[in-house]
């Protein structure tokens, strides 16, 4: 494997069979996720869900799907028109974008990646960043005050808590010592009896609920999603936008959903290594959860207020997120001397 | 009236706030293995009520003979005037219903039929009735003028049995003021 990534030709073949079978797997995987959300949900609500199309519904998505895409593609007048059409481009870019340094353990030794880059973290936050942009500028170029209210409002919540987001992860690099994705989920430990790799919740539990609250804020759901809320905006950035434009925004959301889900799973609960369990199954079942736990959220909590997220966003998950940083690193210092 | 006095709220605290939390997702994932509720509609049916008001039907008599006389009560009772009747007189070559005049049309406007059932009290020879259907919906606007020929499909049989039955219809009006009015 190493070599064919060493031989120029040879690694770019393997880049671009990678990206096409990402494209196609994550793709599925969105669609099948928004299926599994949609038959949670009503099962928390006590309804049976999708269940007409195709077996247990699964052929929903597909029928969603036409239903999108022949659609009109309508553009209100006095639109930013170019804004307009590339703020959903943005968002389904970044959300992809964000795949590219994700790597999944396939089977035992034999791991997928399409970048092993060595600050993977940093571009996976970078690209996410980007988010901010496809509904900042959808917002304002729908030239609708709903659209716009989401829009800053998204602003102002993206950059507030991309900051805990950022400190929550900080304890995990210390500990690991890395910022290479696979780095982290292979970081080993030899206590006592025991030696090989462990999830690093174990050693800052307190990183991830910040992570777990700050990532639900970052991809705009339930509770967090004030930039949507339907009851007070309409449907904020959302509003004007329809055919498949309305799927791009709808298929970043969720991309980014199995974004952070997986991200979850490699920070924190150790990736593709779970007791006996093939790596590829053992990831999944993690990410499954993962979504799973963001569905239970979502079905749970109401919207926060707006002051009130402001408030959790810096005055409580930021300092507590800075003092996480800093009193794993005393100990850190203390162990290792 | 007690004496107790009401209990102070709580002082929030994060131990209190958290366990709230935990709470609700407790008690929606217990939900979640719950049976749905929900009523598997084309395939079941909600029951409806015996006196169910839908679909409009005339009726006949035993021998063959219509009950509705023409008298056009019902469209005058009708609050938004979707029923048209146009009487003729019965001959005894063409005796259509035993009083002296039948009705030569009888339409009702099922788009603006309101399903208030105000033409069923009218009606002096309980000729027309509401029937239990409510999967109305079709495909143009003329197929909703309900024809004679139509509205004098034979009843669903548990309609016939509540005009017949032991629940008879309570009178709208009390028996004074229906000889008034």
């Amino acid at each position: 494997m190493s070599q064919i990534y060493n031989d120029p030709i040879g690694h770019w073949v393997v880049v671009v069979v990678a990206m096409t079978l990402l494209l196609f797997v994550v793709l599925t995987a969105t669609a099948y996720t928004v299926w599994f959300e949609r038959v949670a949900l009503g099962r928390i609500q006590r309804r049976p869900g999708p269940n007409r199309v195709g077996p247990f519904g699964l052929m929903q998505l597909a029928a969603d799907g036409i239903k999108l895409a022949f659609k009109e593609s309508f553009v209100p007048a006095k639109t930013d028109k170019i804004i307009y059409v590339l703020a959903p481009t943005i968002g389904v870019a970044a959300a992809f974008l964000a795949w590219s340094v994700i790597p999944i353990g396939l089977w035992y030794n034999v791991q997928y990646w399409i970048a092993d880059v060595n600050v993977g973290i940093l571009v996976i936050f970078a690209v996410s960043s980007l988010n901010v942009y496809a509904i900042v500028l959808g917002g304002y170029a729908s030239n609708n005050k709903y659209s716009l209210l989401g829009g800053l409002r998204s602003a102002a919540q993206l950059v507030s808590y991309e900051m805990a987001l950022g400190l929550s992860l900080v304890p995990t690099f210390m500990i690991a010592g890395s910022l290479r994705l696979r780095d982290i989920v292979e970081y080993t430990v030899s206590w006592g009896p025991y030696h090989g790799p462990i999830p690093l919740i174990l050693l800052t539990p307190i990183g991830f609920v910040i992570y777990l609250i700050s990532a639900t804020a970052e991809t705009n759901r339930t509770p967090f999603d004030l930039p949507e809320a339907e009851q007070e905006l309409i449907g904020g950035f959302l509003t004007e936008y329809s055919g498949l434009k309305f799927t791009m925004y709808y298929l970043a959301e969720y991309l980014n959903v199995i974004t952070v889900s997986a991200l979850a799973t490699l920070l924190f609960f150790g990736g593709w290594y779970l007791w006996i369990i093939p790596p590829i199954f053992a990831f999944l079942i993690k990410v499954i959860l993962f979504l799973f736990l963001y569905i239970w959220l979502r079905g749970t909590f109401p919207r926060l207020r707006y002051d009130m997220l402001m408030r959790l966003g810096w005055k409580v998950l930021l300092p507590l997120a800075m003092a996480n940083v800093i009193v794993t690193a005393t100990i850190l210092v203390a162990v290792q001397g | 009236m007690s004496d107790e006095k009401p209990k102070p709220p709580k002082q929030p605290s994060v131990a209190g706030d958290v366990g709230a939390l935990l709470t609700g997702l407790k008690t929606t994932l217990s939900e979640a293995f719950r049976p749905p509720v929900t009523t598997m509609y084309p395939e079941d049916k909600t029951p409806r009520s015996e006196r169910y008001r839908g679909r409009h039907y005339l009726r006949r008599y035993d021998n063959g003979l219509e009950r509705c006389i023409g008298c056009e009560l019902c469209a005058a009772a009708c609050p938004v005037g979707c029923i048209l009747v146009i009487a003729a007189e019965n001959t005894d070559e063409n005796r259509v219903s035993p009083g002296e005049r039948y009705a030569k049309t009888y339409e009702i406007n099922m788009l603006r039929c309101i399903f208030c059932g105000y033409c069923e009290d009218a009606c002096p020879v309980q000729a027309i009735v509401l029937g239990p259907e409510y999967e109305l919906s079709d495909t143009s606007r003329e197929k909703f003028i309900y024809t004679k020929e139509k509205l004098l499909e034979p009843l669903p049989p548990d309609v016939e049995a509540r005009l017949h039955g032991h629940a008879p219809l309570p009178d709208p009006l009390p028996g004074g003021e229906r000889e008034k009015a």
